[in-house]
Parts: structure tokens; C-alpha cells; sequence
């Protein structure tokens, strides 16, 4: 049952083949059986998700039933879920149990989903390999000695391996893409603002957005359909009205002009990893779109300018840890003083803290003009050369990723080698653009990520010209071996 | 701009994170390479160039000042640390 999409689970569920009961049963099983080997949850929620199977049951006897009604999926740990504990991968909250549901996961749990458990991602979202979890790193079912990619890397290595039907994610600076490449899945971050905030914590708000880690593009568009739209708890929600995603998904690809940026295709760029991109892109032109050469000169600034903007807004959201209202608080504090450095300092990985004093010291008296607000000026420039390029063509594409899934520990002492894995991803959250990931043909048998970029609240167009190239291919059929 | 163990101890006292002695040079190299590759920023003139604040350039919104919320301390407060009588305890800060 797990190698099926949601379309085809719901369906089962509907003409009885099986119940949602028993189609979590199979979930919770394989958990059991395969998480060891991998370490995608954080929480296994077997009794509430065995609980909201049976409601997803009475649903459907009833006639009441949405497409997402009875499908059992998870939520990366960085949502908060009422009663059940969420950790965000650190130690510092690795006693919190959230008092309130995040907007994505209210509104999936209307939809009728059922829950199976909380993903292990990056400490506070802060890695592009999972390895920074106070929970122990995720290994990539393709090859269990190598990263799933990060944040998102419970979500990523979960779907691939067939331990959930399809998960949330979040994406600041290529979390949800970079890991869905890793491990040979669909990922799409939508435009800022387009997900709620309200409940997901905050890692950098002006870039921080909720999505999906999927086994195909219709499965991505059903859960970004039931999850999106405006929310009056997030200040920064968007008004756009969400279209019907479902409805433009086969829609015709005859005549798309799709831009490939020079700056994705050049020196860094693993050779086996650009070939099967370009195989991927070949399939799109048969399908009648065509291909222009661009270009986005600010775009290789952008790691340089996301390692100001996100720091700086990490370190003023994390001052709320401070000990006192809820999170890890150290024993027998000396005064005010000691309780904030060492709850801190105790409760924060070393990737954590890192961030913290590059943005502390952005943002501190003197510095800021030279690095905040220069790193603000180049957003604006790299956003400006993405507006350019929109008045070209209809998509951006190129490679998700300059290479494929790393050994773990591979990049572990070197924090700037492992800053420069989301050289292809990170442009876009400065631009607040949404952006996809699907398989292409593997390389030496791990996945590989074509990138779509399109423009503000082009999701729609993202997803029917991913769905289309998965009608063509079968490369997000792929299963890993063992996982089968 | 290279950080040495002075300028650690400074940042890390203003971020509140208790850092030891004998991490200092550690921190301070690992965030000089950082800030060595934050400055490659420095290649491109963004005199006259408006910051982003925004990606959709899009104003606050703004709600009437009124009670949305229910009162929830009794939860909110299940999960702190040290309470009592509906306060939070931390540590005698006035003599």
C-alpha cells in the first residue's frame, strides 16, 4: 500500500479495499520494522493516529470524506502539535509539549489526515544534512551511509522509504528541495507567506515558509491545496486567493518557456548530476516547451547574503529560549544571569550557537549597515534579477543540488562546505519565490533534483509542469532497495 | 574580518550563551570563515539600492485592538519551568 499515491489510497479507502485503520496499522508497522536503520521520527504517535484512523473510517462509511481523509502522513518536528511533544531537533525543547496546533497541522487534521508521528530534521532547521539533530542524524534510504539532506531530512528519508504516505516540511534557504533531491522525492516550497506561520517555530522570518515532501507532484498539490491560504494568527500570511491546484495539474505544456540560468550550470556543478538534469529538461521540450539560456549575475551572492538575513533573524527569534517560560532551564542558577547562559548553552548544538553569534555580531552597534543592511541591498538585487528574468520566460529550472547525497560526517568540521550545498536553493528564498524538486534519472544510484523556480504564487504552474514530466517518466517511481 | 577570543567572549556574552575558555579560538575561527565568506558581499557596489525588507513588498496589516484570544496561562504555564501562584520563578534578582 505504501508505494501508492494518496489519489490511489484514497481510492482504496473509498471502494474498501482497505480501512484507514488498517492502512495506518501497515505504516506503523513499517516504522517499527525499518525506522532503526534510518531515524526519521523523533515521535512515533501510535495511539492518536490509530484514533483519528477510526474517525477518518466513520468519515468515510458516512459519506463525508475528502481526498485527504484517512491518509496517514507525518509532520516534521518543527509544527507544533497540541499534546504531543515537539522538539524542533534540540535539547532545548526536548521536554515541550505544545499547548496549541500549528495552522498547517489544524487544517490537514480537517482535511482528515491521520498523523503518524513527528520528523527528525536539523536542530531549529539549521542544516543542509540532518546531522545537527540533539536526536542523532538521518540516514538516506538509498544509501544508509550517506545524509538525507537538511532541514527536512525526516521528511525527506520517511517518504522515500515508504513510512508515511507524503510529509510537511519547512524551507528557509532550500530545506524541503535539497533533501526531496537527496532522497528522490517531490519537494515544493511555495511563495513567503503563502503558508501559515502561526505554530511552526521560527528560525528567519522574512524567509521561513511551510510545504510538502511528496511522492509525486499530485500528491504534493492535494496536501499544498488543503494546507495554504490566508491566516489572520500570521502577519505575514498571504491574501492571494488559492487556486484549485488539482485542476490545472494536466494541463497542456505546449509553448512553456522555461530560462536555465547560467550561474546554476557552471563551475561546482557535479557532471553526472548536470546530464541528468539536461535528460530531464530534453523530456519537458518533447512535451513542446522550450529552452532560452539566462542569466541572474547576483545569484552566486546569495549564500554570502543568507548567511547575514538568516543568522541575524535566528538570533533575535532564539532570545526567546531563555529558560524561564517553557524549554530546558539548567540546574541551580546562580543568578538571572547564569540561568540565561547556561540554559542556553546546554540546550543549543554547536551549529546553533554558531548562528546565534554571526548574528548577534551582524546586528550588533557598528557592524550593521556593513552587514545587515548590505546583505538587505543585495536581496533586493537578486530578487530584481529573477523579476527580469520572469519577463523572459515562465519558469527558471536547473539543478536542485551541485552534487548528490554526501557521506554523513563528510562536511561536519567545515560549516561553510556545508553552507554552500544550497547554492541553487537559497536565491530563492531571498526573492521569496516558490520553488521544486523532482527526481530525475540517479546518478551511480542515488536521486538527483531538477529545480523549478517559478514566479510570486505560480505554484499551480510548478506543480502541472512537475505532474507532467511524471506522466512522461517513471523516475519518481523509483523505490529504494530494502525499502521496498 | 577575523574574530579573535576576545570578540567571541563579547558576542557570546550579548547572545547570553555561556561559551568556556577553551572553546573561545575554536568559535572564533570557525565564525571568521564564516565571515569570510559572508564578505565576498563586499564584490558588489549597492550604494542607492533600497533594502528588502519584504519579498512581496507588502505593508502590516493592522487589526483592531481587541481580545481575540482565550485566557490559556493555566497550559501555558503547565509547561515552564518553575511557577507558583501563576508567576514565573527564576532566581532572586533584587537584593
Amino acid at each position: 500500500m505504501h508505494e501508492q499515491s494518496i489519489t490511489e489510497l484514497a481510492a482504496g479507502l473509498r471502494e474498501k479495499g482497505f480501512s484507514s485503520r488498517e492502512l495506518t496499522e501497515h505504516y506503523l508497522a513499517r516504522i517499527e520494522r525499518l525506522d532503526p536503520a534510518l531515524n526519521s521520527y523523533i515521535t512515533v504517535s501510535a495511539d492518536t493516529a490509530l484514533a483519528a484512523a477510526d474517525a477518518a473510517d466513520a468519515r468515510i462509511a458516512a459519506g463525508d470524506a475528502g481526498p485527504l481523509t484517512g491518509i496517514p502522513i507525518a509532520h516534521k518536528d518543527i509544527f507544533l502539535t497540541e499534546g504531543l511533544k515537539t522538539t524542533c531537533g534540540s535539547r532545548m525543547l526536548d521536554n515541550f509539549v505544545a499547548p496549541f496546533d500549528a495552522t498547517v497541522v489544524e487544517r490537514l487534521a480537517a482535511a482528515g489526515v491521520v498523523v503518524l508521528g513527528k520528523l527528525n530534521m536539523d536542530e531549529f532547521a539549521m542544516g543542509s544534512s540532518n546531522e545537527t539533530s540533539y536526536y542523532g542524524p538521518v540516514r538516506n534510504p538509498w544509501d544508509t551511509t550517506r545524509v538525507p539532506g537538511g532541514s527536512s531530512g525526516g521528511s525527506a528519508a520517511a517518504v522515500a522509504a515508504g513510512l508515511c504516505a507524503a510529509a510537511s516540511g519547512t524551507d528557509t534557504g532550500g530545506s524541503i528541495r535539497q533533501p526531496a533531491a537527496f532522497c528522490g522525492i517531490t519537494g515544493i516550497k511555495p511563495t513567503y507567506g503563502r503558508c501559515s506561520r502561526w505554530g511552526m517555530i521560527a528560525f528567519a522570518s522574512s524567509l521561513d515558509q511551510a510545504g510538502v515532501l511528496t511522492r509525486s507532484a499530485a500528491d504534493a498539490a492535494l496536501l499544498l491545496g488543503a494546507m495554504a491560504g490566508f491566516d489572520e494568527r500570521d502577519s505575514t500570511s498571504a491574501s492571494e486567493p488559492v487556486p484549485d491546484y488539482g485542476a490545472t495539474l494536466t494541463d497542456d505544456i505546449a509553448g512553456l518557456r522555461i530560462g536555465l540560468p547560467k550561474e546554476y550550470f557552471g563551475e561546482g556543478l557535479d557532471a553526472g548530476v548536470e546530464a541528468s538534469v539536461r535528460a530531464g529538461l530534453a523530456e519537458l521540450e518533447k512535451l513542446g516547451a522550450s529552452i532560452t539560456d539566462i542569466s541572474l549575475p547576483n545569484a552566486p551572492l546569495s549564500v554570502p547574503a543568507y548567511y547575514v538575513v538568516a543568522p541575524a533573524e535566528c538570533s533575535s527569534n532564539l532570545a526567546r529560549f531563555d529558560g524561564v517560560r517553557y524549554g530546558h532551564r539548567c540546574e541551580a542558577p546562580q543568578d538571572l544571569e547564569d540561568l540565561y547562559k547556561r540554559s542556553r548553552a546546554e540546550g543549543f548544538g554547536a551549529e546553533v550557537k554558531r548562528r546565534i553569534m554571526i548574528g548577534t555580531y551582524a546586528l550588533s552597534a557598528g557592524y550593521f549597515d556593513a552587514y545587515y543592511l548590505k546583505a538587505q541591498q543585495l536581496r533586493h538585487l537578486i530578487a530584481d534579477d529573477f523579476r527580469r528574468a520572469f519577463e523572459q520566460v515562465d519558469l527558471i529550472m536547473g539543478p536542485t543540488t551541485p552534487t548528490t547525497a554526501f557521506p554523513l560526517g563528510a562536511k561536519t568540521d567545515d560549516p561553510v562546505a556545508m553552507y554552500l550545498n544550497d547554492i541553487y536553493t537559497i536565491a530563492t528564498n531571498l526573492a521569496g519565490l516558490p520553488g521544486l524538486s523532482v527526481p530525475v534519472a540517479p546518478v551511480d544510484g542515488l536521486p538527483v533534483g531538477l529545480q523549478m523556480i517559478g514566479n510570486y504564487f505560480a505554484e499551480g504552474r510548478l506543480l502541472n509542469v512537475a505532474h507532467r514530466l511524471q506522466q512522461a517518466t517513471d523516475w519518481h517511481r523509483a523505490v529504494p532497495p530494502g525499502f521496498a | 574580518m577575523a574574530l579573535d577570543r576576545t570578540d567571541v567572549a563579547k558576542i557570546a556574552h550579548l547572545a547570553r550563551l555561556e561559551v568556556a575558555e577553551a572553546d573561545l579560538d575554536h568559535y572564533a575561527a570557525e565564525l571568521s570563515n564564516i565571515l569570510t565568506l559572508v564578505e565576498q558581499m563586499n564584490a558588489v557596489d549597492t550604494g542607492g539600492v533600497e533594502p528588502m525588507a519584504h519579498p512581496l513588498h507588502m505593508a502590516q496589516r493592522l487589526r483592531p485592538d481587541a481580545v481575540t484570544e482565550a485566557d490559556r496561562r493555566e497550559a501555558f504555564q503547565a509547561i515552564a519551568p518553575a511557577t507558583q501562584d501563576g508567576l514565573y520563578l527564576v532566581p532572586k534578582v533584587i537584593e
